[in-house]
Order: structure tokens, then sequence, then C-alpha cells
């Protein structure tokens, strides 16, 4: 759909959702993701009684097939969940999607900045490194806190993906890893025999089941001057153990090239556990979360065979998903330095 | 054998041109993609440069580990040789050959992060610079 189209019908859905009239402007593509395209557009919302309301938004329209475990509808749920526990996300508006023939959701815009070369370095985000410790550790805690399994007014969030029933949280992860792994890889990885090994001799007690985002990270949270503004990107989103976030916030492949900072490139790690122990009122053991460290790193590093895998089977031809076919050897230096105790 | 310009000759002049004319006049996506694709071909100058250096070195590391054999000469063997090796690592890896008791853990590591080191020095040379300065 082009840019006309997508305002021809959504102008006519919009009506019917507000029952007002509606005027869309500057409809423009976003940047396009592999299961789903983002569109940014204004819309102003014109009352009976005269009232206009205009509202700044972004398109969600989801994309046939793909490895997406759930759909526009979950998502829509998903932000509600967390907005009401307390995380900053995007407020949800509207979801459809017999009107673009394809599942849709719109939620409000926010303005900021996300990418993480300048999140990390530029002098005008500072103040923002400072405070983002404290409001990454907060936000997590409160995604950490929706509530799960459990009808909370018809929120029990039941797509999503749970650990096997019967099995220790980590195991369960463990397992997924390792499977999609064999799965999908072409060549004999030995660093990753030795990590998936190194993991599964030294498996924590559980930190408990939570809402886990799954990709919490520098480059998927929003950020202005004066901080966190929202998080974003919730597709990998599962039930399992809270740690997991924080240790895939610390993988290195999310620094950024601020090696020396290993939360996201602006901060040391204790800063993040101090903030998350006081939000969340968890325990913070520096070794659990180096475990999940360990697991970020291989997992990051199965996830670029996974984006390589539809370049060598011609699904792409996009140079940047072949070089990302050559960044799986970072995750193995990285792995075989925290093996070693060698890491940042 | 070929005229000049040599391989690393016309690479050169292609990442070149990628980087000095096409980065410049592009921007956005398509500008990251020059970036990209100007990376790239640096990425095969240097594997060209360095690659049977670094299949002999992998080759002697799995000798250490499995045993010694003959290197094939061809250069498409070899890559199948190489790979039929490490399947057989990763195998005793999993095997549990290598767990922390092992005498050979120490072997395998050194080997590992050898290969892994000489990817990294074709790939991204940066990230091993990082390191080797905190020593």
């Amino acid at each position: 759909m082009d840019a006309h189209e997508i305002a021809a019908a959504l102008t006519q859905f919009l009506e019917r959702e507000t029952g007002a009239s509606v005027a869309l402007a500057n409809v423009r593509s976003m940047t396009g993701g592999a299961t789903r395209e983002a569109w940014s557009l204004d819309a102003t919302i014109a009352g009976a009684g005269g009232a206009r309301e205009e509202l700044p938004l972004v398109l969600l329209v989801f994309r046939p097939g793909g490895q997406r475990a759930f759909t526009a509808r979950d998502e829509f749920r998903l932000l509600a969940a967390t907005r009401a526990a307390g995380a900053p996300v995007p407020k949800p508006m509207f979801v459809g999607e017999a009107e673009l023939g394809r599942p849709f959701y719109l939620m409000e815009r926010l303005a900021g900045e996300t990418i993480g070369r300048r999140l990390v370095r530029d002098e005008r985000f500072a103040a923002a490194r400072r405070a983002l410790p404290a409001q990454l550790g907060a936000a997590l805690a409160a995604i950490h806190r929706v509530p799960l399994g459990v009808s909370t007014g018809g929120d029990a969030l039941e797509f999503l993906p749970r650990p096997t029933p019967g099995q220790p949280v980590v195991a369960s992860e463990l397992d997924r890893l390792e499977e999609l792994y064999r799965q999908i890889t072409v060549e004999p990885h030995p660093a990753f025999e030795i990590a998936f090994r190194w993991l599964r001799g030294r498996q924590p007690a559980g930190g408990g089941v939570a809402l886990v985002h799954g990709d919490f990270r520098i480059g998927n949270v929003m950020v202005g001057e004066e901080g966190l503004r929202a998080v974003l990107d919730w597709e990998l989103a599962h039930v399992g153990d809270p740690f997991e976030d924080l240790g895939w916030l610390c993988v290195r492949s999310w620094r950024f090239g601020m090696d020396h900072l290993p939360l996201g490139g602006i901060a040391q790690r204790e800063d993040l556990f101090r903030a998350y122990a006081e939000a969340s009122g968890r325990v913070v053991d520096p070794d659990v979360v180096r475990f999940w460290e360990v697991y970020g790193n291989l997992r990051w590093g199965v996830f670029t065979l996974v984006q390589v895998r539809s370049f060598l089977e011609g699904l792409s031809p996009s140079v940047e998903l072949a070089s990302i076919g050559r960044r799986t050897a970072e995750t193995e230096w990285e792995l075989l330095n925290l093996i070693e105790g060698k890491g940042f | 054998m070929q005229d000049r310009p040599t391989i690393y000759e016309l690479l050169r002049s292609v990442q070149r041109f990628l980087s000095d004319e096409i980065v410049p006049a592009t921007e956005g996506r398509r500008q990251f993609l020059a970036r990209v694709a100007a990376n790239a071909i640096g990425l095969v100058e240097r594997e060209l440069e360095n690659e049977s250096v670094h299949a002999r070195r992998e080759w002697a590391g799995c000798d250490e580990l499995l045993g010694t054999a003959p290197m094939p000469g061809e250069r498409a063997a070899v890559a199948d040789a190489v790979r039929s090796r490490n399947d057989l690592l990763c195998a005793r890896i999993r095997a549990g050959d290598y767990d922390a008791e092992s005498p050979q853990l120490a072997a395998l590591l050194r080997h590992v992060r050898q290969t892994v080191h000489d990817k990294l020095e074709v790939t991204n040379l940066a990230y091993l610079e990082v390191d080797a300065r905190r020593g």
C-alpha cells in the first residue's frame, strides 16, 4: 500500500472509531523491519462540538508470515498492560485488521532519539546518560510487575510465549535457544558450543517468573535530553526470568563502541543493579546477571545466524543482512571473554 | 595471469567509489547501506590477504586437539575439511570432553580464541584493538 491508499483507508477507519470527522496529513513511511512496516502520520479529529484534537501517530502494519510470536491485537494489549503497570510506553490508540487488509495498530508518536551511536556519544545526551540507569532500572521493575496468568479484567496476556510447563525457566530458555541454534546454523561454531556447555553447568535458581521485554536495550528505547521517554520494540516479549532483561541490557553489541561502559555504553552494571533492586524490591545477584549476560551474547549470536539465513536462502539480497553474517564472530569473542573472566 | 589492475587494486577502486562518491551523495537508509557495502569490500580485501595464513593456523590448532592430519592443497577442499574437523570438535564439546576438569580445556580455549581472533582480524579489527588496549 502507498501513502495515499493508507490515508484513505485509515481516515474511514478512524472516523468510525471516533465518531468524528478525521483528516490525515504527513503520512510517511518510517524504517520498515522484517516483520512489520511503520508509518508516521498526523491525525486531526474534529468532534461535533467543534473540539479539535491533534494526534501524532505511528501506524504499525504487520507483514504476513514471519516468525512472529503474537498478533497486532496482542501487542496492542501488551502495551496497554505495561502502561497500566507504570512503564513508560507509547499509548496504544486504535487496533484493526480488515481496513488495511493486514493486521495493524496505531499508537501515539513520541519525539526523541533512538539511535544508539548518538545516545552514547553526543554531548546533548550527557544529562540523559546520568539519568538513564535509574530510569531503565525503574522501567524494568515496572515491566516485571505486569500481572500474568491471573485474569485482571481480561488482560491475562495469555498469548505470550511461556516456559515449558514443569521445567525450570532457565532450563526452558536454554533448551529453546539451543534448539533454534541447531535448526538454523549452517556451520559449526565451537565458541557457541563452549558457551552452551558453560551455561548448562551454571544455571542459577530462577528469579521467579515475570513479563520479560526480551529486547530491552539502547537502540530500543526512546530518549530525550532529560532521559528515558519510552520503551519500544516489544516483538520479543515473553514470560520468563526477569534477570534475562538485565543481562541483555549489558550485552556488548549495544554499547556502540563505548565498550568500557557495560550498561549500554552509558554506565556501569552496578548502577543498573542498584536502581533495579530499589525499584523492584528484588535482590540482584551480579553472578546471576552475569549468567544472563553470557546467555544474551549467545542469544544475539544465534540471532545473527537467523538473520543471515534469510540472505543465504535468497529471501533477501540485502547487503546489510549479508554483512550481519560476519558479525557473529564478535559475539563469539565476547563469549570467550566472559567465560574466561576477561570481559569489561 | 590477469593484467593489472590486481584484485586488490580493483577492490580498492570500488571501495573508494562507494565511500567517496556514493556515501556523500546519498542519505538515510541508502547511505547506511552504501557504508555497509564499502565495509564489505574492505573485509574481502583483508580476507584475501589473510586466508591462507588463517587456514593453516586453524588446521594446526585442530591438529593439536584432534590429532594430526594432512591438510588438503585445494582451497575448496580445505574449507570442507576444516568444517568436518569443527563438526567433530563441536561434538566433543557437547559430549563434555572439555568440561572444567579436562586437561584439554586450556588448549581448546586457546585454539577457539585464536580462530575467532583471526575471523575478527578480517571482519572487525577495531573490536580486537579495544580489548588489546586494555591488556
